[in-house]
């Protein structure tokens, strides 16, 4: 590895996945440059409605992420850019990268819009699967980022319009292609994936049945933001349709296709939006039809359970031989095969269940990065390297390296960062430049003295609120100073000139009336701030999205309301106050809480990141369950127990790593930054972030005689005597889910089908002549693993379904084992004497869970394990600060798994320990002791647990009051609701503050 | 006829309430932002707050607006399980109970006030919420705190 290192990282694909790796990666002190072949960042999941298990609306949590990308001073977001060559090695890349012309020139552009709404073109609107038109000037979805404009070359027609409309003078039509270096240290592929063509499997009629859509379409459809505005209707004439069919498996688990394996995410993909789409339109009804039903995640059985109980969606199990179209209605009839009986039934519409295929024009781009693929043209990765290519200092996350869900992408968009930023550890912080800025003016005690600056955007506002009179409105209202209107106040000369204004006319307050805070406020509190003022002293008012779009027909009105708000903002932003940036001391180690894999994993990556850290496991040994697993389902052929051996030397051998055997957790005190634990052997530890990685235990069978016959075992005891050659089996049947997936433990227990697959696959190598039946109730071979499923179906493994109704029995005859089973396929009730029977047993929570979620105050979710901060976007933070999670103890799961989410509570945690000094936001709650009477009615609905009831002694009395721990708090306001005293306060949105912008309002003019 | 005459005269000069909508940032009031971009027109009569949270908007300053001449307030906040903040938009539903037994002491209507969700993508409902909020304000009439 060279000796010169550079601190920065090169993430390739702006999706979810390239977000969270860039988000990490500049939060921990590392410099950015996130390129996108698109013109804009966001993905996939920008197109997406709503996301499953929780329903949340995509573009509601995604946005911040969104938002905080484009705005990071780390982050540099490349568009439109392509790699075209990489040179040099880990440490030290050096990056050729081509750039296609935006034609919109960047700086200029305010994304305000009029080019695109003037533009005559009608082109295929790729963001909405080509189900509408925009223009050939156009911006990808309305919160796209960066927020500019793109002229597409193939499209114009080089008529000038946008040219004449924008006033910013920002069209560029003889821009050019661009080709330019970065030097960076390392490099994170999140590049994403195409969707199969749906075409290819003729019988669907997809392309030729107007009504026969894809998955991704009917997103679309349900989305607010598409086509039809959320209504569901059918493309052949726009009805409402009554029914639906949902057909999965539409170019996965097809050797035909060339997908052979499971995309990992259509079947939950369908219930949601057979959920959402009954919701949007009372009395639809859904109908799915699947193979296996694959809802393995955290909480997805229960999903799946109320999509069958709740919504009343009807599954069937089979593969749909053909979809017909009745031509007078356009309806089609989906012809299948149920209990061994061929049906016919018809439907309005049909959606195909698309899988995941490798990014388009994958094998160039692994060529000129210099990285392996696997069989399907995804990358190549192994089990114990989930994160890393065939190349040193290229990581890879996402769908990239097999098809996942969201929350799987996120924890390993984290690790990757980490494995991105531990080889360049050194150079953390040093191609960060912190902005410069002006000494700050005190105005403390003066008198506001409020500057309004009011925007034309161009025509947007202008073009209907009459803007001069608003100015000239300004002027009258309390503690103006200066008002003036600015055709964009967002451009470059107009920041300059309000720097110049707040000098001239000595200002301590601004207000910029344009559009929306929640993308301009950044900018212009910066410029506030370049102006001498605390960035505080600024507010907005929305005068576009809320005046001139909105009441486009009603310039009078429109005028009015601009004036109104104007009064709002001014009477707010006299109250205001400068505010300061909390600092926090940070012990700069961590504490890892359990030594299996995903601890030890943990403990090392944040020692190769130069932290200090304290690894604690109750037991003598490291290795937890991996001491127990002797071999995987790889390609590679990886041996568990020789790379246990490594690691525990790795851990064992790091003078980073403060190991701590046979000890356990007493107590945890302090918060994000600053914590104090106590061990059981009284050790006493000062840490900033706690990762919890306790691990989960394999379930203990009370049915199947377990215990009571030594024949009838589990897998884990199966994989044992099979490694260590005690047994050799003839004949062997596996009961799938024992434990899991039944009342009282409704959750999947993710990893068994797989083991299954993989014990069966063992006996087979060492007697192939071994009879081995498998009782199912779902194959869940997710991804690449469905090859091994396919293997072990060739090799002669028998496969049979059970359901609920129709558990398999196991009794003795005189010495014999006997399993007694409903074929459904035979539809007769056969009974089998193996030699064996093996129980894939659930992976059980820890049962002492419940004691360290009190002492993090952390919760559990309802099955007792630990509860993440968001199933979706945060799958290994606890709202907790500074408390992260991974391994089983999230829920079980594969190795691969494992390791990627320990990296991903390393990155997650390294956001915090990059400073001696973490800066929080201001605008969080502030105690007014004198108000605060000790009532203690705000502390039960924090939902953060920041505030606590104290005492101290005031002129010789106790006074009772409440602490609000700055780390913790995040500024909601809850608090702040629930007083009845003003004994609390939102710093930014006081009680005050807001009671004035509505007196304001209330004010008749 | 002279009755006829004088709702002829009600009739020009229509009821123009004024209505405070107080908006959490996170999903309603890119929401509100949403249905700007996508220009879609709604009635004038609205005057939103940025609030962070549906959660933080004490009771009392929501009987400060409708006892000090506010027509109608319109809450929105996040849909349940979509809070930024975990939970504020369901202490925000808790509260509203509460608050529609003071507008009951005040005399005030309990249609005065109502409670939505509005997420991120739904710039179209947010625009309908609020046609459908000004009509039903309207059909109320003035507040009968209305200072003028």
């Amino acid at each position: 590895m060279s000796n010169d290192k550079v601190g920065a990282v090169l993430v390739v694909g702006g999706g979810i996945s390239g977000m969270q790796s860039s988000l990490d990666l500049a939060d921990a002190g590392f410099k950015v440059y996130l390129i996108d072949k698109l013109p804009s960042i966001g993905g996939v999941m920008s197109q997406l409605d709503k996301t499953f298990p929780t329903n949340d609306c995509a573009m509601c949590i995604m946005a911040p992420k969104l938002v905080g990308t484009g705005r990071h001073h780390n982050i540099e977001v490349i568009s439109n850019t392509e790699i075209e060559s990489i040179e040099g090695e880990a440490g030290n890349f050096n990056v050729n990268l081509v750039r296609r012309p935006r034609r919109i020139n960047e700086e200029k552009c305010t994304g305000c819009g009029v080019c695109g709404a003037k533009c005559p073109v009608e082109a295929i609107d790729e963001y909405n699967w080509g189900l509408t038109r925009r223009g050939a000037t156009f911006i990808r979805y309305p919160q796209s980022v960066p927020l500019k404009f793109m002229i597409d070359k193939e499209k114009c027609i080089g008529c000038g319009i946008c040219q004449e409309e924008c006033k910013a003078e920002a069209v560029e039509y003889d821009q050019e292609e661009q080709k330019f270096d970065l030097n960076v240290g390392s490099i994170v592929l999140s590049p994403g994936y195409s969707m199969f063509d749906p075409s290819l499997k003729t019988e669907y009629g997809y392309g030729r049945y107007k009504n026969v859509v894809s998955s991704m379409e009917f997103e679309r459809f349900l989305s607010a933001t598409g086509p039809f505005a959320g209504t569901v209707m059918r493309p052949s004439d726009g009805d409402i349709p009554e029914k639906v069919a949902f057909l999965q498996c539409v170019g996965s688990r097809d050797s035909q296709a060339g997908s052979e394996y499971c995309s990992s995410v259509c079947c939950m993909f369908a219930m949601k939006e057979a959920i959402i789409a009954q919701e949007h339109s009372e009395g639809l009804k859904s109908h799915i039809f699947f193979m296996d039903l694959r809802a393995f995640g955290k909480e997805f059985d229960d999903y799946y359970t109320r999509a069958q109980e709740e919504h009343k969606i009807k599954f069937t199990r089979c593969r749909v031989a053909e979809v017909r179209e009745v031509p007078e209605t356009n309806n089609l009839i989906i012809k299948y095969v149920e209990d061994g009986e061929v049906k016919e039934e018809e439907f309005n519409m049909v959606v195909l269940s698309t899988g995941f295929r490798p990014p388009e024009n994958v094998k160039e781009f692994a060529e000129t990065l210099g990285i392996d693929l696997n069989k399907y043209d995804f990358c190549s990765t192994g089990v114990f390297s989930p994160l890393e290519t065939s190349r040193e200092g290229v990581y890879v996350s996402g769908v990239f390296n097999g098809p996942k869900d969201i929350p799987d992408t996120v924890a390993q968009a984290s690790g990757a960062a980490a494995k991105a930023s531990s080889i360049i550890s050194s150079e953390r912080g040093k191609m960060i430049t912190p902005k410069e800025y002006p000494p700050e003016r005190d105005v403390l005690g003066e008198d506001p003295r409020i500057g309004v600056f009011i925007c034309h955007c161009g025509i947007n506002i202008g073009g209907v609120v009459n803007v001069p009179d608003v100015v000239e409105y300004a002027k009258t209202l309390p503690n103006v100073e200066h008002a003036e209107h600015n055709l964009y106040t967002c451009s470059e000369d107009t920041q300059k000139g309000i720097k110049e204004k707040i000098v001239e006319h000595n200002l301590n307050r601004v207000i910029v009336a344009s559009c929306t805070p929640r993308t301009h406020e950044p900018l212009f509190r910066s410029t506030t701030k370049e102006g001498g003022l605390n960035p505080y002293l600024f507010e907005m008012a929305n005068i576009r999205d809320q005046c001139s779009w909105v009441h486009m027909h009603d310039a009078d009105n429109a005028t009015k309301k601009a004036k109104d708000l104007v009064r709002m903002a001014v009477a707010k932003s006299r109250l205001l106050e400068p505010l300061y940036k909390l600092e926090l001391n940070v012990f700069q180690s961590g504490l890892v809480i359990g030594g299996g894999l995903s601890g030890m994993t943990a403990a090392l990556e944040m020692a190769k990141q130069g932290f200090e850290v304290h690894l604690v496991e109750r037991e003598k040994e490291l290795g937890g369950n991996l001491r127990n697993i002797y071999h995987v389902l790889s390609e590679k052929g990886e041996d568990p127990q020789k790379m246990l051996k490594e690691i525990i030397e790795k851990v064992k051998n790091d003078d980073k790593i403060k190991l701590h055997l046979e000890t356990t957790v007493k107590s945890i005190e302090g918060f994000m930054g600053s914590f104090t634990t106590e061990l059981s052997d009284d050790t006493k530890i000062e840490h900033g972030v706690v990762i919890v990685a306790t691990g989960g235990q394999e379930y203990k069978p009370t049915e199947y005689l377990y215990r009571e016959d030594s024949r009838v075992l589990t897998q884990m005891d199966l994989e044992g005597k099979l490694a260590k050659d005690e047994i050799k089996p003839n004949s062997v049947v596996m009961i799938q889910c024992v434990g899991s997936r039944i009342e009282e433990r409704p959750y999947c227990s993710r990893i068994c089908c797989a083991d299954a697959i993989k014990n069966a696959l063992k006996i087979k190598e060492k007697n192939p002549d071994a009879q081995i039946i498998v009782l199912y109730k779902d194959i869940r071979s997710y991804g690449f693993r469905e090859d091994y499923y396919r293997e072990a179906a060739d090799k002669g493994v028998r496969f049979i379904r059970y359901d609920d109704e129709n558990k398999p029995e196991v009794t003795k005859e005189g010495d014999d084992l006997v399993v007694s089973i409903n074929d459904p396929i035979l539809g007769e009730h056969i009974k089998i004497k193996p030699e064996y029977v093996v129980l894939s047993a659930a992976t059980l929570p820890q049962p002492d869970n419940e004691e360290l979620a009190k002492m993090l105050k952390i919760p559990l979710s309802k099955d007792k394990f630990f509860l993440e901060a968001h199933m979706k976007l945060r799958p290994v933070d606890f709202a907790t600060e500074g408390v992260f999670l991974c391994g089983l103890a999230h829920s079980p799961k594969f190795i691969d798994e494992s390791i990627s989410q320990a990296c991903g509570a390393v990155s997650r945690a390294c956001t915090i320990l990059s400073d001696e000094i973490m800066e929080l936001e201001p605008t969080i709650s502030e105690i007014i002791d004198e108000n605060c009477d000790g009532c203690a009615y705000c502390i039960d609905p924090c939902p953060f647990n920041a505030l606590t009831l104290i005492e101290y002694m005031r002129n010789g009395n106790v006074k009772k009051t409440v602490e609000r721990n700055e780390a913790a708090c995040k500024g909601c306001g809850v608090c702040m609701a629930t007083c009845p005293k003003r004994g609390v306060m939102v710093k930014g949105f006081t009680l005050d503050q807001i009671s004035a912008m509505i007196g304001a309002a209330l004010e008749v003019v | 006829m002279e009755e006829g005459a004088a709702e002829g005269v009600t009739q020009e000069e229509e009821f123009e309430p004024l209505i405070l909508a107080i908006c959490c940032n996170w999903c309603s009031y890119t929401g509100a932002d949403l249905a700007g971009t996508s220009r879609l027109q709604y009635p004038h009569n609205i005057r939103i707050i940025r609030v962070m949270c549906s959660g933080m908007v004490h009771p009392n300053l929501v009987i400060d607006a409708l006892s000090k001449g506010a027509d109608g307030v319109l809450m929105c906040g996040c849909h349940p399980g979509d809070c930024h903040y975990l939970e504020g938009n369901l202490k925000a539903e808790k509260r509203a109970d509460a608050l529609f037994l003071m507008l009951e002491d005040l005399g005030i209507e309990p249609e005065r006030y109502r409670l939505e969700w509005v997420s991120a993508s739904e710039g179209q409902r947010f625009a309908e919420l609020m046609k459908d909020f000004t009509d039903t304000i309207k059909s109320l009439g003035p507040s009968p705190y209305k200072m003028y």
